[in-house]
């Protein structure tokens, strides 16, 4: 048994959101420059450009790379063999976006009632996803996401046998729907089977993995390959205004399903693809 | 700048003619909320926020008198006709160049709505601001335009 105190998580929480709006992801820098050099459209080479000069201020001052710094998204590990000393685990998970955001000078983007909508002015409550491992350590994942690229994602409930295909043709469809609007280039992550709630948890969990990396199984790398290609073919592009490089990545996770259904779901990264772990 | 809950409290004045809290006549609208700026900052981190979240507000806005508008995006059939039949023209900047475009803007003062926190109506100066036309008074579609000589993806998904 390990004791780990709930002041070292809130620190922790509080680090990583500053980590996570200021310097954008080694792994994502890498994407835009190969998106770059493969680029047709000359305002899209521009904004590429643009944005890898934006990201590179950014880290640069310590400010965030884009203003809308999101909704905070929390996953902890949590290693069986932990004792959480001090207080409660989700509080102290909300104090640390609270100090975070107010240190960081981050952007304020939370209402507390979804139809009163007030700000509650210091970005809590985060959305906090918790999973039992084994060990004595918890390791904290930050995705603070933002508004603009999370209202583009969709899910459906497919017939079975519209398979491989009908997941694309789902995937083309929404990106299409997207456009511009989800500040592309984006990563494209999406989760088939499960349920209804399963599988947009393991789409957002797709969109965390590494660009460049592919799923493990031969079929659904495959199908990845397939769909970035697709989606590049669009025309879309950076920013929507036309252009090779609409996506980055497109990632996909899957997960077991009732014979009945065919899940999919597609939540969309945009290019301020924040994410940044610690492990305690 | 002027975002969702300042068009939605604009919206309602000017649908019980009632004057708004500031003059937009002649003026352009940022659609962006801002990072709370750091010691020394003007201004934190912009970018525009997506503008088809205007939509439903933007041609009622072009008809008091509002120039123009600058989104990230591409906007309802709506706008373009709107920006025609007032002479208005919707702008495009890039979305989330928050850390550049913040640079590009020399004062800023809110000016109403200041309980809306980062969707206040702030007044803004800028220099060398990059904005492209999006939707200009004539009908055009950027949007539309670029992307056609880019898709080759045909009706399928290959
Ligand atoms: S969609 Fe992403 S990059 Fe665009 S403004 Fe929102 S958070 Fe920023």
């Amino acid at each position: 048994m390990r004791e780990i105190h709930t002041d070292e998580i809130r620190d922790t929480v509080a680090r990583l959101c500053m980590e996570a709006c200021y310097y954008l992801p080694e792994d994502i820098l890498a994407g835009f420059k190969k998106a770059e050099a493969k680029e047709v459209s000359p305002l899209g080479k521009t904004i590429i450009n643009q944005l890898i000069e934006n990201a590179e201020l950014a880290a640069a001052e310590h400010v965030p790379y884009c203003h809308d710094t999101g909704m905070t998204v929390v996953y902890a590990e949590i290693g069986q063999d932990v004792h959480i000393v001090g207080g409660s685990f989700s509080d102290s998970i909300n104090a640390g976006v609270r100090k975070g955001y107010q240190e960081g000078f981050l952007r304020m983007s939370v209402v507390g009632d979804p139809l009163l909508r007030v700000n509650t002015n210091d970005n809590t409550p985060a959305v906090i996803h918790t999973d039992i491992v084994d060990g004595d350590r918890i390791k904290f994942t930050l995705l603070p996401k933002g508004g603009g690229s999370e209202n583009m994602s969709a899910m459906k409930f497919l017939l079975p046998g519209e398979g491989t295909e009908g997941v694309k043709k789902f995937v083309i469809e929404t990106i299409e729907a997207a456009g511009g609007k989800a500040c592309p280039p984006v990563v494209v992550g999406v989760g088939i089977g499960g349920t209804f709630d399963k599988v947009t948890a393991i789409a957002k969990e797709a969109v965390l993995r590494e660009v460049g990396v592919h799923h493990h199984e031969p079929h659904i790398a495959e199908l990845e390959r397939d769909l970035l290609e697709a989606i590049n073919r669009t025309g879309i592009g950076p920013q929507g205004l036309g252009g090779v490089s609409t996506a980055l990545w497109a990632a996909v996770e899957t997960y077991a399903c009732h014979i009945t259904a065919l899940p999919v779901a597609v939540n969309i990264q945009c290019h301020a693809a924040r994410k940044k772990s610690a492990v305690l | 700048m002027a975002r969702d809950a300042a068009h939605k409290r604009m919206i309602e004045l000017l649908g019980n003619n009632e004057p708004l809290p500031v003059d937009l006549r002649q003026e352009i609208i940022f659609y962006a909320g801002p990072c709370p700026p750091k010691p020394g900052q003007v201004i934190g981190s912009t970018a525009p926020t997506t503008a088809y979240r205007m939509d439903p507000y933007a041609p009622a806005m072009y008809e008091y008198g509002v120039k123009g508008t600058i989104g990230k995006g591409p906007r309802r059939d709506s706008i373009k006709e709107a920006c025609r039949e007032y002479g208005a023209i919707s702008f495009a900047a890039v979305g989330g160049l928050s850390a550049i475009l913040s640079k590009c803007i020399t004062a800023v003062e809110i000016v109403a709505y200041e309980d809306l926190g980062p969707e206040a109506i702030r007044k803004l100066e800028v220099r060398d601001f990059p904005v492209l036309v999006a939707y200009d008074s004539y009908g055009n579609d950027l949007y539309e335009q670029e992307i056609a000589k880019y898709r080759t993806l045909g009706d399928g998904v290959t």
